[in-house]
């Protein structure tokens, strides 16, 4: 047998950990969890940099030709590789890494109560290509020419043709870097689904699994099923680069807005296979904190599935002032519209989750309830961008840019604390400190909300998207537009507000600091009296996760159970049979 | 389903999509341009050889049927290794063939950048040859270990991938060679 034969293997590799030296330990290994730190530290490493690229770039907005503290003066090239090169590193090498990979990696095999992932090496492969991805893209920025400019979605003939993005060798590292990260990510997903589906405990039925593991397995579904068009494209795109080929040049009977579909058939799951994780995690958390079963389990499942199948039909919609047919456009105006409606029911379901709770305000749970927030705000946005007519105003726009920063924040961000903060305990053992993840907290949510509400106002003021500099459009400096604020004022108050947001993730980094300078293990397994297979095991998790692997009596959200009130207990843990 | 061939089930999936992409933006890109099939290149390729490597293709994924029998039915995994190994051989002829044909075309002027077609023409098949050289590279270390009676379950793993190989020639051919 396949499993039981690669799982032999796996224990052996377990058994030379032990005695092995920093490079096997931690760049070699197959286990699962050393895996998910890797990805963790790798897209957290990259956070941090997406995260200077922005400050920079706000910079250059907010005083234009100025030197920006610890960069100097940006030109125009470095602003568009900036701005092209946050986006992606956003998106591809943040959500993608910290949501699915880190956490898929981490809680799945904990989750669904067996000892590693199913293929062990091909796991530690995916982290080792996605490593590789990597230092390809950060290597880019330092080739002749340049970082890509050419925007995160790579528009061709400005991405395909070096004359135009003259970047030459930015853009073709740009593109195999990309597709490195996809084909690690297919690697990876592997393991998500087979792990999930042959390897659970005895007796976890398909209803029994944890919301945020049907999550991730339903992202890497999407992922799966969508990219590949895309690594058809650029595979397409690196020869109109290099070999002067025609795909997406009309010159030479190619077609643009053929890399347009191609993108977007994936660039718009993506969008949902990031939010997937993020949504499984809050589900996790607001049950745990508010002690209640999540409402409508199998309704939520089905609405996930419903999710994924509608998120392959509304790609379009990125393309109303492509020169699609309006007939086309009426048509993905629809289905974007309608992919409104299982996620809202998703957020009314976690309010119902919500309500009448018994609700533990700490940092998870915070973190947990922004998120249902603000998403909001990205979702109800989305609404004006999806139907065509307002589209053709509004694309392009920082109104644009405003909404999917509601989206991709909470989710990327928000998301990701979510899940670090739930788990932190079960990774290390150590509870981190409440007070300063509050003040992170605070000090991340509302400064975020001071960037992006101020663009939404200069998107509906017609402040066009990707533009070095507005000093020399007169119709985007006015003065006294909004509470009294001129646009250039608006523009200062939103970079002011991520210099304030970033200062204070320092706060998350020192609490992560004090937590891991501990030397008590003080969590102990089970801190917050939850009941998903996670919590069974030691903290951390050693070798082999659990010290018996678990049999499973029950679903993970049996919370403020009434047969449990004569044992003194609200909950009941999946594991436990009486 | 066992995780084996869970597996091997995701790597179909996703490579159905990436030739999905190809064939889709090819078949898109010809319908948009009508005077496309009159240009002449398209006429160009050698419906003969293409017939010869389909017939080639198919044989071998024969060979990857009764390697599979012999392994599962007949627990013979020295018999399903010599099996496999002529599957092998198979792919490295269609290689040739291929190789062969690439060559004519090249040296007559039609490369990669002749036009549009010849462009699609060579990203698609050379997609689905390094998908032939993988599913060769991965035959011989399968057959490897089969020849020991080891791991005969793999046999089968690696000829659902074959077969999938196969597929997409199947639809490569008429796509590249017939219609014109």
């Amino acid at each position: 047998m396949a499993t039981a034969e690669v799982t032999h293997e796996a224990h052996d590799d377990h058994g030379h950990h032990e005695d092995e030296g920093f490079f096997k330990k931690y760049l070699w290994s197959v286990d699962h969890k050393v895996i998910a730190v890797q990805y963790l530290v790798t897209g957290m490493a990259m956070a941090v940099i997406g995260g200077f690229f922005a400050y920079v770039f706000r910079m250059q907005l907010a005083f234009p030709g100025e030197a920006v503290p610890g960069f100097g003066i940006v030109s125009p090239a470095e602003y568009n590789a900036l701005v092209t090169n946050h986006g992606t590193i956003m998106i591809f090498w943040v959500a993608m890494p910290v949501l699915i990979a880190a956490f898929g990696n981490f809680l799945i095999p904990l989750m669904v109560g067996c000892d590693d992932m199913v293929f062990p090496k091909i796991n530690r492969l995916s982290y080792q290509i996605f490593l590789l991805s990597a230092i390809v893209l950060i290597s880019s920025f330092f080739v002749e020419g340049g970082g890509f400019g050419g925007a995160w979605t790579a528009y061709p003939p400005l991405s395909a043709v070096s004359e135009y993005n003259l970047t030459p060798l930015g853009a073709t590292l740009w593109v195999v870097a990309v597709a490195l990260e996809f084909v690690a990510f297919l690697l990876g997903g592997i393991n998500f689904i087979t792990t999930a589906m042959n390897s659970r405990a005895p007796g976890m039925r398909l209803y029994d699994i944890p919301m945020a593991v049907w999550m991730i397995v339903v992202a890497s579904i999407l992922f799966m099923a969508s990219v590949g068009p895309l690594i058809a494209g650029a595979i397409m795109l690196i020869f109109d680069q290099t070999l002067n080929t025609g795909f997406f040049d009309p010159a030479k009977g190619g077609d643009p807005v053929l890399w347009q579909h191609l993108f977007w058939f994936f660039g718009h799951p993506e969008v949902y296979v990031v939010l997937l994780p993020a949504l499984g995690f809050v589900a996790e958390i607001i049950t745990t904190f508010s002690r209640k079963p999540l409402f409508a389990y199998r309704t939520v499942l089905y609405t996930v599935f419903g999710t994924g199948i509608l998120s392959f039909t509304v790609w379009a919609h990125h393309q109303f002032i492509s020169g699609i047919d309006p007939r086309m456009a009426h048509i993905f105006t629809i289905t974007t519209l309608l992919i409104s409606v299982p996620i809202a029911e998703m957020m009314f379901v976690y309010i119902a989750t919500l309500y009448k709770g018994s609700i533990t305000l700490n940092t998870p749970m915070l973190w947990a309830l922004a998120f249902i927030g603000e998403f909001l705000i990205g979702g109800v946005t989305g609404i004006f961008l999806g139907a065509s007519g307002p589209d053709v105003f509004y694309h392009d726009t920082y109104f644009v840019l405003a909404h999917f920063h509601y989206t991709f924040f909470p989710i990327a961000i928000i998301g990701s604390f979510c899940g670090l903060t739930y788990w932190w305990p079960k990774m290390t053992g150590k509870m981190m400190n409440e007070t300063l993840g509050k003040i992170h907290f605070w000090g991340t949510v509302i400064p975020f909300n001071v960037i992006f509400l101020p663009l939404f106002v200069l998107g509906q003021l017609g402040q066009h998207r990707r533009i070095y500099s507005y000093e020399g459009f007169g119709e985007l400096m006015r003065e006294d537009v909004w509470l009294g604020m001129g646009m250039q004022d608006m523009r200062v108050l939103a970079t002011m507000a991520l210099v304030v947001m970033l200062a204070f993730q320092v706060v998350f980094f020192v609490n992560v600091f004090i937590t891991l300078r501990k030397k008590e293990k003080d969590a102990g397994p089970n801190p917050y009296n939850a009941n998903s297979l996670e919590w069974l095991a030691p903290s951390p998790p050693g070798h082999g996760n659990f010290a018996e692997l678990p049999t499973v009596y029950r679903g993970p959200y049996e919370y403020s159970h009434p047969d449990r009130k004569a044992k003194g207990t609200d909950f009941w843990p999946q594991w436990e049979k009486e | 389903m066992t995780t084996g061939r869970l597996a091997v089930w995701w790597v179909i999936g996703s490579e159905i999509v990436i030739f999905g992409g190809v064939l889709g933006s090819y078949i898109m890109h010809r319908l948009a341009n009508e005077g496309w099939a009159n240009v002449g290149f398209a006429g160009s390729t050698n419906e003969y050889i293409g017939l010869t490597n389909t017939f080639v293709l198919l044989t071998s994924s024969l060979f990857a049927v009764l390697a599979h029998y012999a392994a599962e039915h007949e627990q013979d995994g020295k018999k399903a290794a010599n099996y496999l190994y002529l599957t092998t051989a198979g792919g490295g002829l269609f290689l040739c063939i291929k190789a062969f044909e690439w060559y004519t075309e090249i040296s007559h002027g039609l490369t990669i950048t002749a036009n549009n077609f010849w462009s699609f023409y060579y990203v698609a098949a050379g997609i689905h040859a390094s998908h032939v050289i993988a599913g060769m590279i991965i035959m011989v270390i399968v057959a490897h270990r089969a020849k020991q009676n080891l791991d005969l379950h793999r046999v089968e793993l690696i000829g659902v991938y074959w077969h999938f190989v196969d597929l997409v020639w199947i639809f490569l051919f008429p796509l590249l060679y017939i219609a014109k």
